[in-house]
């Protein structure tokens, strides 16, 4: 398995599109806090951008590739390897070089800037979404055999949990007013991996402050270690169970 | 080695194995002949595991197939389309097999001798032509030494030379007591390979005979008129 890793590793970084993505992060990170005079301030810029930015590569990328490798996925195949070892390199080498990926780009600028709590909470959700979207992203196309509609699914899936999902919670909050909806709120939450970052950074800005009462809420449950148990065991939950789906619809898959 | 019991699978509508039965033995160089799409290639996948099937049962050594993939190793493989990833050259192809496979010594490079496929090990996947893909895959079928070789296709868009150096191999390799699968429509190139022939037509196995018996039933020794004959009736 850990051959097979090397391989894709080395073959996506042949690929100068998460090189691209490596000096994208780093400018946009370098560039945030330098114009920004309080460092927090600049984490809250940088925040915005990497929720938007890194699900998107990710998704887009890992879906593109996994296309592209079509045909060494078929040569694997016919090779003494398990598939299940097959998939989950082709899981791992994607994973492993996006992470380094994000971890040169925006690690290294917010560990210069903000090396405290807040920053490490940042690099680690950070991280996570990488993985996430990953995952999402062979989860999709294990299922669909047309690279179109492949592709297609990815980017819809993206504007779901990064733009739709916002709209729904929205909708549903308006239409319940009048009833308490912040415990449902935080169920709601867990149900975007997107979202959940989001408020696991928020709530350790200053800004939560002016979140009201639902804010208030939100760090009572968010705020405490199992809250942050909670949500992490989510977000990991997010990771291995389009894995796990995707590796057991690939090993019955005919190619 | 190689038994088939009932195996059927299904495209959507379309049946592409309908209760094939059949039994592989070692030494022996079987060709699988049959129209286009009546399942040759979808029965060779089988074996391979790459296809999966709907029902039936395949064993390889007397193990049951069914995900297992340790008896790949046993296995040279050579595609009808030899695709691989584009932006690795060939020498990197082949190094990675070898690490694949961990097998780094006791190679039989013959092929990739004969084909001088050495003089062009850093060109690039993407610019080769056809032909040079299937000469690639062939040296990779026959790289590992494996006891048994399937070949779909081998010598299709091949060079005269190179089908000739080809179909040598695959007589020394016969020779050695291994067991050859090959399709193939250019049914001239069988006639001095093959030992046994399998008929396929519509996911049927239709029959499964040696070639002297072929020759005898349909009264032609050349295997092209043999077959034509048994594709009339």
């Amino acid at each position: 398995m850990k051959k097979i890793i090397k391989h894709v590793v080395t073959d996506i970084l042949r690929n100068r599109i998460v090189l691209i993505y490596t000096l994208f992060l780093l400018v946009t990170s370098f560039s945030i806090f330098s114009l920004e005079d309080n460092n927090s301030k600049g984490l809250l810029s940088l925040l915005n951008i990497i929720l938007i930015v890194v699900p998107l590569v990710c998704i887009i990328f890992s879906t593109i590739y996994m296309y592209n490798s079509a045909e060494f996925i078929e040569l694997l195949v016919s090779q003494p390897l398990k598939r299940k070892s097959i998939w989950l390199s082709l899981f791992g080498g994607l994973a492993i070089s996006l992470s380094i990926a994000f971890l040169i780009g925006a690690g290294i600028p917010v560990v210069l800037y903000q090396p405290n709590a807040i920053g490490f909470t940042m690099i680690a959700t950070g991280i996570l979404l990488s993985l996430i979207f990953v995952a999402i992203a062979i989860f999709a196309t294990v299922y669909t055999r047309d690279k179109a509609k492949g592709i297609g699914a990815a980017i819809m899936l993206w504007l779901y949990f990064s733009l739709l999902f916002d709209g729904l919670v929205l909708f549903l909050l308006f239409q319940f007013a009048d009833y308490p909806m912040e415990k449902t709120m935080i169920a709601l939450s867990a149900l975007n991996p997107i979202d959940l970052s989001r408020i696991l950074i928020l709530l350790q800005l200053d800004v939560s402050a002016m979140m009201g009462y639902t804010g208030a809420v939100f760090k009572d449950f968010f705020g405490t270690p199992a809250g942050i148990t909670f949500s992490s065991l989510i977000l990991i939950l997010w990771i291995v169970l389009p894995v796990w789906f995707s590796a057991r619809k690939f090993n019955s898959k005919d190619l | 080695m190689i038994i088939a019991n009932n195996v059927t699978k299904q495209f959507g509508k379309l049946k592409a194995l309908d209760n094939v039965c059949t039994t592989c033995n070692k030494g022996e160089c079987i060709a699988l002949i049959g129209p286009n799409g009546s399942g040759k290639t979808t029965l060779i996948k089988s074996i391979l595991g790459m296809v999966v099937p709907d029902s039936g049962l395949i064993t390889f050594n007397n193990n049951n197939i069914l995900h297992s993939w340790k008896y790949r190793e046993d296995i040279g493989y050579m595609p009808q389309t030899g695709r691989y990833p584009d932006n690795m050259t060939i020498g990197q192809v082949l190094d990675m097999m070898k690490d694949i496979r961990n097998k780094q010594n006791n190679l039989d490079d013959d092929l990739i001798k004969s084909f001088s496929l050495q003089s062009i090990f850093n060109k690039r996947i993407r610019t080769l032509s056809g032909g040079t893909r299937q000469k690639v895959s062939a040296s990779l079928a026959f790289l590992f030494d494996p006891p048994v070789l399937i070949l779909d296709e081998p010598t299709a868009g091949l060079d005269p030379l190179a089908s000739e150096l080809l179909k040598d191999k695959i007589v020394a390799e016969k020779e050695k007591g291994k067991l050859v699968l090959i399709t193939s429509h250019i049914l001239s190139d069988l006639d001095e390979l093959v030992t046994r022939v399998i008929y396929m037509q519509d996911g049927k196995l239709i029959f499964h005979k040696s070639i002297e018996a072929l020759r005898r039933d349909t009264g032609e020794y050349k295997l092209s008129k043999a077959i034509s004959r048994v594709m009339q009736n």
